[in-house]
């Protein structure tokens, strides 16, 4: 049996990438896809751990965080579409109104 | 009676409020030109969640196998988030109209993100932090780009929703460590239990992600970058509704999680005093250098929330009830504040200028009056609420042998005084320079007064809002 260290260094392997990815990319899809990369190997973690533990708990929490992550794209989407109909652009250091 | 309505009817207010916000989707999709009937439906249906809410803070209790709890602290800061939507919902009709964006959904996503703050307020299990607070965030993140189009609200709700989903990442990576260092995710356990796993590093870690997670939802240094960028770009009672009622929401989950025994641990402790600090210190600072109101709104509510945190990093009793009383009395002053400029806002993001308040004080003397009142209470000043709130914070520190941040605290109000105090100057000694027009109606004037008078009652008889407080937990 795969022990439970290797699908945790996976998992933070992959939830690093993302938040590497957030932190480095400038297209906001991009980065948007990025977190959702962070949210997936979190749920990495919660199986693994729940098989481990032999607890289902783990498990649910996954069901919720996927329903939570595709309400979370459906808005975030919107959000996009919504300020490239004004400004042509998804480059996010050209957001930049917003500054004192 | 059979095993389910006693769950139900202990969770009555949240179970209001749901059957509210569910009948207000129903008015929309059935009625054409339906937004006076949700405004009002939304109103009502808030009202009687308030009046719902009020009996139950004397109860204590879990509901649903102890995912939930009921009741006391629940029930306080189920008013608070009430009482925020209340106001924020009166305030935006107005301010919808002038930007000619009404729209009954406004009113339903208030309602929905209320839904969300209420169950983080009774969670007692981390799946329904999570639940509770991505219902939340969601609808606030619609709700900060709700004028469609204009480019600034838009950006404000990208920035808000790359950096709050970016948070949700952490907080979820720190909920899983902890499940997995634990085997359970229920909040007793974890607080009952933190002594025994203190010294595992997995558990540690997954507490380390939890508070970065909340910290970016309280906007506290240094997880603050999103707040003044999109607080000045969100409509204007939208912002004001993320500054108290999503606020209040985080810290009643931090104050659920820390304040009973996790504080124990010292070097949580000494972590949370240093955020405390810093956001104190930065926030009132760069507040200084803002010519924007709302932007200087933004900065002082980081700081507010470094106010906070200092009655958590205290860790007893007499900290968390003056956190519980601040964010009662805070949510009226920033709401009422963000109320009146919403009033002076005019078309296409403009009058948000420190100058365009210039010689109101002549001009529209109501307004200036009100605006002085918060503006005092938001600095700290007796008799108003907002000194009480932080006497109660820092005499806590000062008892938790965390003097120096104590002092730290006190000499950023007098540095908070500053900025504060200049709206008021520039309102009555500065000569009006172009045209002022505001634009209210008389039930959020009304209700304006009625937050002015509610932290003038409160500032004159704290001690009976304490009273109740000292009974929640």
């Amino acid at each position: 049996m795969i022990p439970l260290e290797y699908y945790l260094s996976l998992s933070a392997v992959l939830f690093a990438t993302g938040v590497i990815g957030v932190l480095t990319r400038r297209n906001a899809i991009i980065v948007f896809m990025s977190i959702e990369l962070m949210l997936n190997a979190v749920n990495l973690s919660l199986v693994a751990f729940s098989q481990y533990l032999g607890s289902t708990t783990g498990q649910v929490l996954v069901f919720f965080v996927m329903a939570v992550a595709a309400a979370e794209s459906a808005i975030g989407l919107a959000i996009i579409i919504a300020l490239f109909r004004n400004k042509q652009t998804l480059n996010i250091d050209e957001l930049n109104l917003l500054k004192w | 009676m059979d095993l389910l309505t006693p769950h139900l009817l202990s969770i009555g207010p949240l179970l209001t409020l749901v059957a509210v916000a569910l009948l207000v989707l129903l008015l929309e999709s059935i009625i054409t030109k339906s937004e006076p009937v949700s405004f009002w439906t939304s109103v009502a249906g808030l009202l009687v969640s308030i009046g719902i809410a009020v009996p139950g803070i004397a109860v204590h209790g879990s509901a649903f196998g102890g995912m939930l709890r009921t009741g006391g602290s629940a029930n306080y800061f189920s008013i608070i988030f009430f009482i925020c939507a209340l106001l924020t919902i009166v305030f935006s009709r107005d301010y919808l109209k002038k930007r000619d964006s009404v729209f009954g959904e406004f009113y339903l996503l208030i309602l929905f993100a209320t839904v969300g703050m209420v169950l983080m307020a009774a969670a007692a299990d981390l799946i329904i932090v999570f639940l509770g607070i991505e219902l939340m965030s969601i609808c606030l993140y619609v709700l900060a780009g709700f004028i469609r189009g204009s480019v600034l609200s838009n950006e404000s709700s990208l920035k808000y929703f790359l950096l709050g989903a970016f948070a949700t990442g952490f907080l979820l990576y720190g909920i899983a460590l902890l499940y997995g260092s634990t085997g359970s995710t229920s909040i007793t356990f974890l607080t009952e239990h933190f002594e025994t796993y203190a010294s595992s590093r997995l558990f540690l870690a997954g507490i380390g992600l939890l508070i970065v997670g909340l910290a970016f939802k309280i906007g506290a240094v240094p997880f603050h970058m999103w707040v003044p960028d999109v607080y000045q770009g969100a409509p204007t009672p939208v912002s004001g509704f993320m500054a108290t009622g999503a606020k209040a929401a985080a810290f009643s989950i931090i104050i659920g999680l820390f304040a009973q025994r996790f504080v124990h641990g010292v070097q949580i402790g000494t972590l949370l005093a240093i955020l405390a600090a810093a956001s104190m210190i930065l926030g009132n600072v760069v507040a200084i250098a803002q010519t924007n109101v709302k932007r200087m709104l933004a900065y002082s509510s980081i700081a507010h929330a470094g106010y906070m945190l200092t009655g958590l990093a205290a860790g007893n009793a007499y900290g968390r009830d003056g956190i519980l009383f601040y964010l009662l009395a805070y949510a009226f002053m920033n709401l009422g504040a963000f109320g009146l400029i919403s009033f002076m806002e005019q078309e296409g993001e403009k009058h948000l200028t420190f100058d365009d308040y210039a010689g109101l004080g002549t001009t529209k003397p109501f307004l200036a009056v009100l605006m002085s009142v918060f503006m005092f209470s938001l600095a700290g000043i007796p008799p108003f609420a907002g000194f009480f709130g932080k006497y109660y914070i820092f005499v806590g520190a000062v008892q938790a042998d965390m003097t120096w941040l104590a002092i730290v605290g006190v000499l950023m109000s007098v540095v908070s005084v500053f900025y504060y105090l200049r709206l008021v100057m520039v309102m009555y000694f500065q000569d009006t320079l172009i045209g002022q027009t505001a634009s209210y109606s008389a039930s959020s004037a009304a209700f304006v007064v009625l937050a002015a008078l509610i932290l003038l009652g409160l500032g004159v008889f704290p001690s009976s809002l304490l009273a109740i407080i000292t009974t929640l937990y």
